[in-house]
């Protein structure tokens, strides 16, 4: 789960992380009055789930609370198009409008999970503003990274280590090194994926300050954090991933034609793979899970449904605990609600098979039964070829 | 033979009185694996189905059973204490099922369970199977295998039953099937199991299908590549057509940069000198290729 920059500086702030003065407006009025009472100037901030802002035009410095309200006018209710999002973008509902900073430095800080390590590292760089992909890729050696032993947690020798290299000094370095302990806090104790401060600061006055905040928490630990789950903004998810995220049914939307309803991740990003080999391009990724019901299933196919640019849809189930017959009762119970006609090309097997078949077979749908995969692909090649 | 698993394999579950751990352990014994105890705390002194003594610790099942595998079922939120359990009652096998454990809790799980020197297969897997022995410690349907001779490593679970289905379909049998797994951080690496079926005589080739995320796959590859590694092996990398940034399912299975790919897999693999299986569909047929294009069938 993804929260909003303000969302996280609140939580940076109850640790006891410098951030700048600041507002969260969702009106124009609300952003000009907040940049009147920082004396006139201020930056305002489109509040979404998506780097790059600052290129999207997302981000501006602003001399006047009137200059203020006009571009916070301009973006409420817009959506916002980022390197990081799809063609559509994420809808800006509110702004955050903040005392300029005076800036002497920015460098780059971030707690992740690394795999290869199997626990957290401490990613840095003295070139904050960059992304670091874009710092990984034109200057590698300028990455300082802290590998974290977990049982220990991020070491006092490790934050004066990083501070040291990032180019700080005397008390600066000491409030910075107090920076990084602090954000590790934040990293474990909510358990998150990703916590991330581009730009971190040093003032004119030598003061450390995190001038933006990116927290992602982790999905499957968000039950012991009831505290976080009202931090959730569902406008700035994809509308299918977040229904279909509801029931338990991991689905990712994709740019093809062809809905896919499989169990199993593995087989459903196989699935994915013999479609796309045949030139029938997948519309979307979704499994189902294997204790699926009748009605999960029906969710499932509704989704896919609901999907426009699906004209045709893959079933591959390959039925140990999902039996046949629940998957086509699901399915029929789905396009009966949706009075859906899509053709389907359905691949089954396993528990009850011949009763699921049977069930497809007397729903009136135009259904194409394969046994195995490559006669699936050939179906779905032939009517791919079939709409041109 | 096999890996892993044999007829000496005595079974315990932890979760057994839990709706899945229940469907599960009838399944595996009816099989004909030697589930001896589950575990529910709280539930000690009980008959499960009227045969398998349930205690409330696993040191209490071990004492009383000389259990050596533990099967675990227990929900997300007590999976990795169910796992340094069996690490501490002195199990040399585990195999997690369990799906959507926080992956702070397997971080420090995996240093207690390297440090045992104990083996972990997942979490978030199907668990592993040796059809020769009769002995299926998981969730996989024990009927589409079929004693033989080719071993089958997956990170995932109803590919690898493609995959199986595939094999057997065709008459190739297999020594063993192991899904690791399909979370960032697991017990048991391809390296691990593959390092397993090439020592394990009754292995004569390897199916070895991956998947995007992370580089498992490429440290394979540098394995399989060495002169240490000495049998035939076919590979598949699936979510070719996965874009950049989304969790495909699998909570590991996220496309973070170039070396994440399964292009870039598939030639680390390729360059390794495995046969690559051009397509899912394609994964029996190229075994059955394979084997005999090493006279091996």
């Amino acid at each position: 789960m993804k929260l909003h920059e303000h969302q996280a500086k609140t939580i940076f702030a109850e640790y006891g992380i410098p951030i700048p003065n600041g507002k969260v407006a969702s009106t124009p009025a609300e952003a000009a009055e907040a940049i009147s009472s920082f004396g006139g100037r201020g930056v305002v901030k489109a509040q979404v789930h998506a780097g790059g802002r600052g290129l999207a035009g997302g981000v501006k410095v602003v001399g006047s609370a009137e200059e203020g309200r006009e571009f916070t006018d301009g973006l409420l209710g817009s959506r916002l198009v980022t390197h990081q999002t799809d063609a559509s973008g994420v809808p800006v509902d509110t702004v955050l409008v903040e005392e300029l900073a005076d800036i002497a430095s920015e460098m780059y800080v971030a707690l992740t999970m690394d795999r290869n390590h199997r626990g957290p590292v401490l990613i840095a760089s003295a070139a904050g503003g960059m992304s670091i992909e874009e710092v990984a890729a034109t200057n590698p050696d300028a990455i300082i990274t802290e590998a974290v032993e977990p049982t220990l947690g991020l070491m006092p020798f490790q934050c004066r280590r990083v501070a040291a290299r990032l180019g700080m000094s005397g008390a600066t370095a000491r409030q910075g090194a107090d920076i990084l302990s602090r954000l590790y806090r934040i990293f474990t104790e909510n358990d998150c994926s990703l916590v991330e401060v581009n730009p971190l600061i040093v003032t004119g006055e030598g003061e450390v300050v995190a001038l933006d905040a990116k927290m992602d928490v982790e999905d499957d630990a968000l039950f012991r954090h009831s505290n976080l789950h009202a931090l959730r903004d569902r406008s700035q998810e994809d509308q299918l991933e977040a229904r279909a995220a509801d029931d338990d049914i991991a689905y990712v939307s994709l740019d093809g034609s062809v809905g896919c309803l499989v169990n199993g991740a593995g087989l459903a990003m196989a699935t994915l793979d013999v479609a796309n080999a045949a030139g029938a391009a997948p519309a979307n990724f979704l499994d189902v899970g294997g204790g699926a019901t009748e009605e999960k299933v029906a969710t499932a196919v509704g989704i896919i449904l609901s999907d426009p640019k699906v004209s045709q849809v893959l079933v591959n189930i390959f039925g140990g605990i999902l039996r046949c017959d629940v998957a086509a009762r699901g399915i029929v119970m789905a396009y009966e609600e949706h009075r859906a006609t899509q053709p389907m090309v359905v691949r089954m097997l396993g528990t009850n098979l011949e009763e699921g078949k049977e069930i497809l077979a007397h729903s009136g749908l135009d259904v194409t039964f394969t046994d195995t995969l490559t006669e699936a692909a050939a179906a779905l090649s032939a009517r791919a070829g079939a709409q041109g | 033979m096999g890996i892993l698993l044999d007829e000496q394999s005595r079974i315990l579950v932890q979760g057994i009185t839990g709706r899945e751990g229940s469907f599960h352990a009838r399944a595996c014994k009816a099989y004909g694996t030697q589930v001896v105890a589950g575990v529910t705390p709280g539930r000690g002194g009980q008959l499960f189905d009227d045969a398998v003594p349930v205690f409330d610790s696993v040191g209490d099942a071990v004492d009383a059973t000389r259990a050596n595998v533990a099967l675990i079922f227990v929900p997300p939120p007590f999976a990795a204490d169910a796992i340094a359990e069996s690490v501490d009652a002195g199990v040399p096998l585990i195999a997690c099922i369990t799906e959507g454990i926080p992956v702070q809790d397997m971080v420090g799980v995996y240093r207690y369970v390297k440090a045992s020197g104990v083996r972990l297969i997942g979490p978030n897997c199907p668990g592993m199977i040796n059809p020769g022995a009769r002995c299926k410690v998981g969730i996989m349907p024990g009927n589409i295998h079929m004693p033989g001779r080719v071993g089958v490593v997956s990170r995932s679970g109803t590919l690898t039953y493609e995959a199986v289905g595939q094999l057997t379909d065709l008459g190739i049998g297999q020594s063993s099937c192991v899904g690791i797994g399909g979370d960032p951080i697991i017990g048991s690496s391809f390296v691990d199991i593959l390092n397993l079926y090439n020592d394990d005589p009754n292995t004569d080739m390897v199916v070895f299908i991956g998947e995007i995320g992370g580089t498992m796959e490429q440290e394979a590859a540098e394995y399989i590549g060495s002169s240490e590694f000495t049998k035939p092996i076919c590979s598949l990398i699936v979510g070719a057509t996965a874009p950049s940034g989304k969790r495909m399912g699998h909570a590991g299975a996220i496309i973070t940069g170039e070396s994440a790919t399964a292009e870039s897999k598939t030639r680390a693999l390729e360059a390794a000198g495995a046969v690559i299986i051009p397509t899912p569909a394609d994964i029996g047929v190229t075994a059955q290729q394979t084997l005999r294009g090493a006279g091996l069938l």
